[in-house]
Order: C-alpha cells, then sequence, then structure tokens
C-alpha cells in the first residue's frame, strides 16, 4: 500500500512551488526527484581556477547548487571550446525585484569569469498571451525590463538581447518548427546556436549553458531530450534555489504584493521599512528568551538575505555565529541587510540610469557577437 | 628627521641657536663655522604653484629672470603668502627650506638648488624650526632628497637666457604638474592633523584619495555621505588614526553619456599601457597605483609599529573598492560602445 506522505509532496513545477506543509523546500529531495546533480565543492573549485578568480558568492554559498552536464561544458571550456550563455525573461510587469536580479546576477558573473558571449529572450509574445497584455504594451514592458537586464552589467559587445515579437523568423524560427515536431514546447530554440546564425555562424557544436532556478529544470529536460534528435549538443544547466520572500520561506516571492520583496525601484526608505516591518524574523519573542536559545537561523529571512548578498564570508559568518548564539539582536542583523541592500540598489540604479534606449538597440542590432 | 639622517647614513652637523628670521642673524651664531649659509625663497605662480628657491647666500636670485625661464613669463612668481608657509611647508617665518618638502602638504612644490652648492664642503639649511641650523654637504641632501622622492635639480640661478620663441624656457621642466590645492571636502579637524591629497591619475580623475593623519583621538567628520567612502582605521586608542576616504560620486559623474566628443577626449587621453576594452585590467591597473601611492604614504610616517597592520588594511579596502570601480568601469565600457553602435550604424529600419 502506498503510504500516506506521498500526497504530502512538496510541489515544484514552473507553475507552483509549494513546500511540505510546515515546512520549507527539501533540495536534496527535488534533486533526486528531478535526477540532476549537485554542484558539489569539487566543481566550484574548478570553476576558480578555470577562471583565475575566487567563485561567486552564489556558489560558494550554495545559492547555485544543482547542475546538468556543467562539468562537461567545463571539460570542452578546458579544451579550448567556449560556450555560450542563455537565460531570459518573461517580462511580465515594470518592476523588476531583487529574486529577479539573483539568475542575472549570477549570469553576468558567469559572463565575465568565463568571458562567453550570452543571449537573453525576452518572452514578449507568450505574456501577450496568457497575461491578456497587447502586443505594444507586452513590447514595452519587455523595452523596460531589457534596460534592468543591462544593467546588471553584462557586457554590451558580447550580450545579444531579443524579444520575441522582434526577432522570431528566419533560422530561429526554423529551429522551432524542428522542435515543435518533436515536442510541443517552443522555448527550447534559443538553446541550439543554429538560431543565432549572424552571432554562431558556423559554429554548430557550441555548447550551451543555461543558468536558471531550479523550477525551470522540467522545462529544459524536455529541450535536453530533442537536442541529440537534431543533432545537437544538449544544454547544459546550472540551477538556483529560490529566492525566498520578506515575509518567510513559503515559497517563491510574487509581483503582486509588493511587500513580499524589495524592488529595484526601491527608496532606501522603502528598503528600510520593508525590512523593519516585513523580513521575517527568526528571533525570539523577547530579549532575555533571544538571549538563552538563540535565533532560528533555518527561517531567518534577513539572515538568509545576507547569505546572497553579504560578499564578506568571514563577516557573514560571524553574523551567523552571534545571531544564533543570541549574541546579537534581530535588529542590528536587519541594519545590516539594510545597509547591503541599500547599496545594491543604489549601484544598480546608479547604472540604470546609464541604460539608453541606444544600448538596448545597440545589444539587440543584428551583429556577430566576438566570441 | 635627524633620524632619518642616520638611516641615511648622512653626516651633517647640528646646531641649536635662538630663532632667527634673517640669513644675517643666522650668520651670527653659524658663521664662524665652516660652511656655506643658504637663503631659502618660499615662491608661487599664478596658477597657485609653489617653488622653494635655495640659493647660496651670496648667489644673486632675479625673480623676473627665473620666471621667463619656468615660461611663467616675465611677471610670474611672487613670494607666497605667509599663510602658505604654514600649510604648505608648515615651517614657521623665515624657516623656508629644502627639508620642508619631507610634509606631504608640500608634494606638489618644486625645488630648485643652487648649483653652487655642490662646490661647498658643507651648507647651512634650517631643519624644519630656525632654533637650528644643520651642515651638510649637497650629497648628502640629495641622498635624503631622495629618498622622499624627490629629484634635486641645480641651476645656475644667475644665468639670464634668452627667452623667445625658439629658445624655450629652460627651466620649464621644474614646473610642477599638479597646483597644490589642499581640497574642500573633507572637514576640518582639530590640531595637529596633516591633509594629504593623493589624485590617482587616470583621465577621468574618477578617483580621489585622502588621507588624514591625526593625532590622540581626534574626530572626524566627512561631508561625504558615508556610501560613498571606505573607511580604514588602524587606532591604537592613544596616537593615530588613519583614514582613506574615496568619493566615488565623482566616478559616476564621469561616465554620463554626455555626447561622443567628451568621450573621444577621454580615450584620446587615456594612457597607452591601460586598455580599455578589458574593464578589469583597467581597473587593476588603477588599484595598483592607488594601492602603491597610498602605501608609500604610510611607510612615510612614523607608524613603524603599525605599518604592517595599515598596509592590510589598506589592501583589502582598496580591493572592495575594485568591485565598485568594475562596475563603474563595466557601465563606462558599454557606454562607450553604444555611442559607437549609433555613430556606425545609420538608422535601420525595423525588421517587421
Amino acid at each position: 500500500m502506498e503510504q500516506k506522505t506521498q500526497e504530502e509532496d512538496q510541489i515544484v513545477t514552473p507553475w507552483e512551488v509549494a513546500a511540505e506543509k510546515g515546512g520549507k523546500i527539501d533540495y536534496d529531495k527535488l534533486i533526486d526527484k528531478f535526477g540532476c546533480q549537485r554542484l558539489d565543492q569539487s566543481l566550484i573549485d574548478r570553476v576558480a581556477r578555470l577562471t583565475g578568480r575566487p567563485p561567486h558568492v552564489f556558489l560558494r554559498r550554495g545559492v547555485f547548487f544543482a547542475h546538468r552536464d556543467f562539468s562537461d561544458v567545463l571539460d570542452a571550456y578546458e579544451r579550448g571550446e567556449k560556450f555560450y550563455l542563455y537565460t531570459g525573461r518573461g517580462p511580465s510587469s515594470e518592476a523588476l525585484h531583487l529574486g529577479h536580479l539573483v539568475p542575472f546576477m549570477f549570469t553576468k558573473y558567469l559572463q565575465d569569469a568565463f568571458k562567453v558571449p550570452l543571449v537573453i529572450q525576452l518572452t514578449d509574445d507568450e505574456k501577450c498571451m496568457w497575461k491578456n497584455l497587447t502586443v505594444e504594451e507586452s513590447q514595452r514592458l519587455a523595452r523596460e525590463n531589457a534596460k534592468d537586464i543591462i544593467a546588471c552589467g553584462f557586457d554590451v559587445s558580447r550580450t545579444f538581447i531579443f524579444s520575441d515579437f522582434d526577432y522570431v523568423g528566419g533560422s530561429f524560427y526554423k529551429n522551432m518548427v524542428r522542435i515543435a515536431k518533436c515536442v510541443t514546447y517552443n522555448k527550447a530554440a534559443p538553446s541550439f546556436p543554429s538560431s543565432f546564425p549572424h552571432l554562431f555562424s558556423g559554429k554548430d557544436s557550441l555548447r550551451c549553458l543555461i543558468p536558471c532556478a531550479i523550477d525551470q529544470d522540467p522545462y529544459f529536460r524536455m529541450t535536453r531530450d530533442v537536442a541529440p534528435r537534431l543533432g545537437y549538443h544538449k544544454p547544459a544547466l546550472i540551477e538556483s534555489s529560490f529566492f525566498p520572500a520578506l515575509q518567510g520561506e513559503t515559497g517563491k516571492m510574487s509581483a503582486s504584493d509588493p511587500n513580499s520583496a524589495i524592488y529595484v525601484t526601491d527608496s532606501a526608505k522603502d528598503i528600510k521599512n520593508k525590512v523593519n516591518r516585513y523580513a521575517f524574523s527568526g528571533g525570539q519573542d523577547s530579549i532575555e528568551n533571544h538571549r538563552k536559545y538563540g535565533a532560528n537561523l533555518e527561517v531567518d529571512i534577513p539572515v538568509k538575505y545576507l547569505g546572497f548578498f553579504l560578499d564578506d564570508d568571514a563577516e557573514l559568518e560571524h553574523i551567523r555565529t552571534e545571531y544564533g548564539a543570541g549574541r546579537m539582536l534581530t535588529g542590528e542583523v536587519k541594519k545590516r541587510l539594510i545597509e547591503v541592500l541599500t547599496e545594491l540598489v543604489e549601484r544598480h540604479r546608479r547604472a540604470r540610469a546609464a541604460v539608453t534606449d541606444e544600448s538596448y538597440a545597440c545589444m539587440m542590432g543584428s551583429r556577430h557577437a566576438p566570441l | 628627521m635627524t633620524s632619518k639622517f642616520a638611516e641615511l647614513q648622512i653626516v651633517f652637523s647640528q646646531y641649536e641657536h635662538p630663532v632667527v628670521l634673517t640669513v644675517e642673524a643666522q650668520a651670527k651664531y653659524v658663521g664662524h663655522v665652516k660652511g656655506a649659509l643658504s637663503k631659502n625663497l618660499f615662491l608661487k605662480d599664478k596658477k597657485q604653484r609653489f617653488y622653494i628657491v635655495s640659493a647660496l647666500a651670496e648667489t644673486k636670485v632675479d625673480l623676473k629672470v627665473l620666471s621667463q625661464r619656468l615660461g611663467l613669463g616675465k611677471g610670474g612668481l611672487r613670494m607666497a603668502p605667509e599663510e602658505a608657509l604654514a600649510e604648505i611647508l608648515q615651517v614657521p617665518l623665515g624657516c623656508v627650506t629644502p627639508f620642508a618638502l619631507v610634509n606631504d602638504s608640500a608634494r606638489n612644490v618644486s625645488l630648485l638648488l643652487d648649483q653652487g652648492f655642490k662646490s661647498q664642503e658643507c651648507c647651512f639649511f634650517h631643519p624644519l624650526s630656525n632654533d637650528m641650523s644643520i651642515a651638510l654637504n649637497a650629497r648628502d641632501l640629495d641622498k635624503f632628497l631622495n629618498s622622499i622622492g624627490k629629484n634635486p635639480a641645480y641651476i645656475d640661478l644667475e644665468a639670464n637666457p634668452t627667452v623667445g620663441k625658439d629658445q624655450p624656457p629652460d627651466l620649464a621642466n621644474l614646473v610642477p604638474s599638479d597646483a597644490a590645492v589642499l581640497a574642500a571636502p573633507v572637514e576640518k579637524q582639530s590640531q595637529g592633523s596633516e591633509k594629504n591629497h593623493i589624485s590617482v591619475n587616470n583621465q577621468q580623475n574618477a578617483v580621489t584619495g585622502y588621507i588624514c593623519h591625526m593625532h590622540h583621538n581626534d574626530t572626524f567628520r566627512p561631508k561625504l555621505s558615508s556610501r560613498n567612502l571606505l573607511f580604514v582605521h588602524c587606532c591604537d586608542g592613544q596616537s593615530m588614526v588613519l583614514m582613506c576616504i574615496v568619493d566615488l560620486s565623482l566616478a559616476s559623474k564621469a561616465v554620463k553619456p554626455s555626447n561622443a566628443s567628451t568621450k573621444e577626449k577621454s580615450s584620446g587621453a587615456a594612457s597607452s599601457s591601460i586598455s580599455y576594452a578589458d574593464t578589469d585590467k583597467f581597473v587593476e591597473e588603477i588599484l595598483e597605483k592607488t594601492k602603491s601611492i597610498v602605501l608609500s604614504e604610510i611607510k612615510e610616517e612614523n607608524a613603524e609599529k603599525y605599518r604592517e597592520q595599515l598596509a592590510t588594511l589598506v589592501s583589502n579596502n582598496i580591493s572592495k573598492l575594485g568591485v565598485e570601480l568594475k562596475n563603474i568601469a563595466t557601465i563606462f565600457k558599454n557606454t562607450a560602445y553604444t555611442e559607437g553602435f549609433k555613430a556606425g550604424i545609420h538608422h535601420q529600419p525595423k525588421r517587421m
């Protein structure tokens, strides 16, 4: 007889993410269930060695923790075969929050560290259909989102951004149809270099690495199944855990609740307010209890956020130790988080201000990206 | 300072006497000793650049001629005001001396030495106060000057070459490259502090650093918002607090994509050794220069005990600065590229 617990499994699909009742997402179980692999320390060390720089904070903290075929990509890289990066965004609302920035920040690191080209897809057509927006509105949102993405600091000379409405056609569309003949899913096309003849002409064996959140794994599994049938390499994946909402580890952040997230448009005052009022605290309910028992680091959001955005490993360790022992109070941790987030958002805003319509046009233009 | 002489194995004689303000007064006390007296002038030009002219007492110095030889025109040189003596040379009245260059406030002061010193067995100069005179040989003076990073320039102060269209001013290379400006952004500190201005010479002046050197727990409140600053603290509770502040707002202003010509000007002025295409190399180079300037500043001070700690602290903070600078450099590169793209590609009809 099947165990009753099967029905209370956690749910992780591209459309819904929910933890088991009362708990948090079990990533080990997820890796097992999906069949991808853990990004272990030896891989991280290998990345550091190959790129000649310290591994990104998201690798050190286990934010990006799973992969498919990443070691193959690294093997090829060591042999002198480059790869390209592919990531995307469905432009559904104007404001980006920190959870959206996470994959882009990591992708930027990958681009800088490995010095490889990047294609960024804006699926404005999909959003137009699913979210009942007009075509023009979708395109406008795509352009606005693109500016925020560019502000993450991608190398203009090595990055190609495209919106489906603007770009689909030609070789890209041909691949879409080829794929559609195998499966009904059509987002696989950007994983294949032949979709971008002006960027990768003659390089059909170029590998593709896709940084994404782990809930996208099922999508790309389909693409990977199709690839060999079309004579292409399977795209490799490097996958991240979920960025928790401000109010706690109940799943993903939601763009519909402004207090669940810190937005790149938030002012310093907004950030301070949101963190102080809404960030879920793992501290005890009274100072005496807190000093006695320490904070619950498993559920504390400020400490988790610092894990993402505080680069200094030593300082983070210090905070975790002191806070966990009850010697540091929630207020102090929140204060430090506010500093870190404010600096991050401020830096993004400054970069965003420098992005113009021309920057976007320049990254969209049909021209060769140097490899 | 005498300890520095010992370090450099400089032979000198030291004479204490009541405070003297003139060469004549000085002669009363040390005139009997073998050694040539010097007269020292502290001068400034119209562009706020400063000079010390140090000559044998008998040498005739004509400021008008000197001004022309420096390329400053006929009336370009004047005696510097008294406040400059205190602010820049940090010596009292009547105490102008080549040794004042040991102070970092005097880093942009140009030193002109009378070639007549070379033929003397020894010459008298004040150290940093005028109740003492030090006699030493010109070679040893050179040793000292070299040790503080100065290149001694001996010239024939009485020469009067023609300066005209075909005869460029012969001393033009002795004009300081930067004006010795003590910048304003840092608020007043209490007494006993010196302000040192360093600027990293990249074309946009993106990084300006100030080292403030203070004694005895002075408090320090910079005007700039803390988000733009990096602080390096080294404090033993008793004597020294050393802080390095970098104003990053200057850098971000520099990368606003205002117009294409500004960008061209900047890249034209770029030293060929810095490669803009690689933002990382660009930033590393700036940081190396900053680091070496800052660390050399530290070595100058008598922070013997703290030098190790300070060096590490400053190094670490400058590395953090590196992250900021890399972001800024990426913005700059992207903007430059976009401008190029715009210029290279005229309007293209959009693909429908």
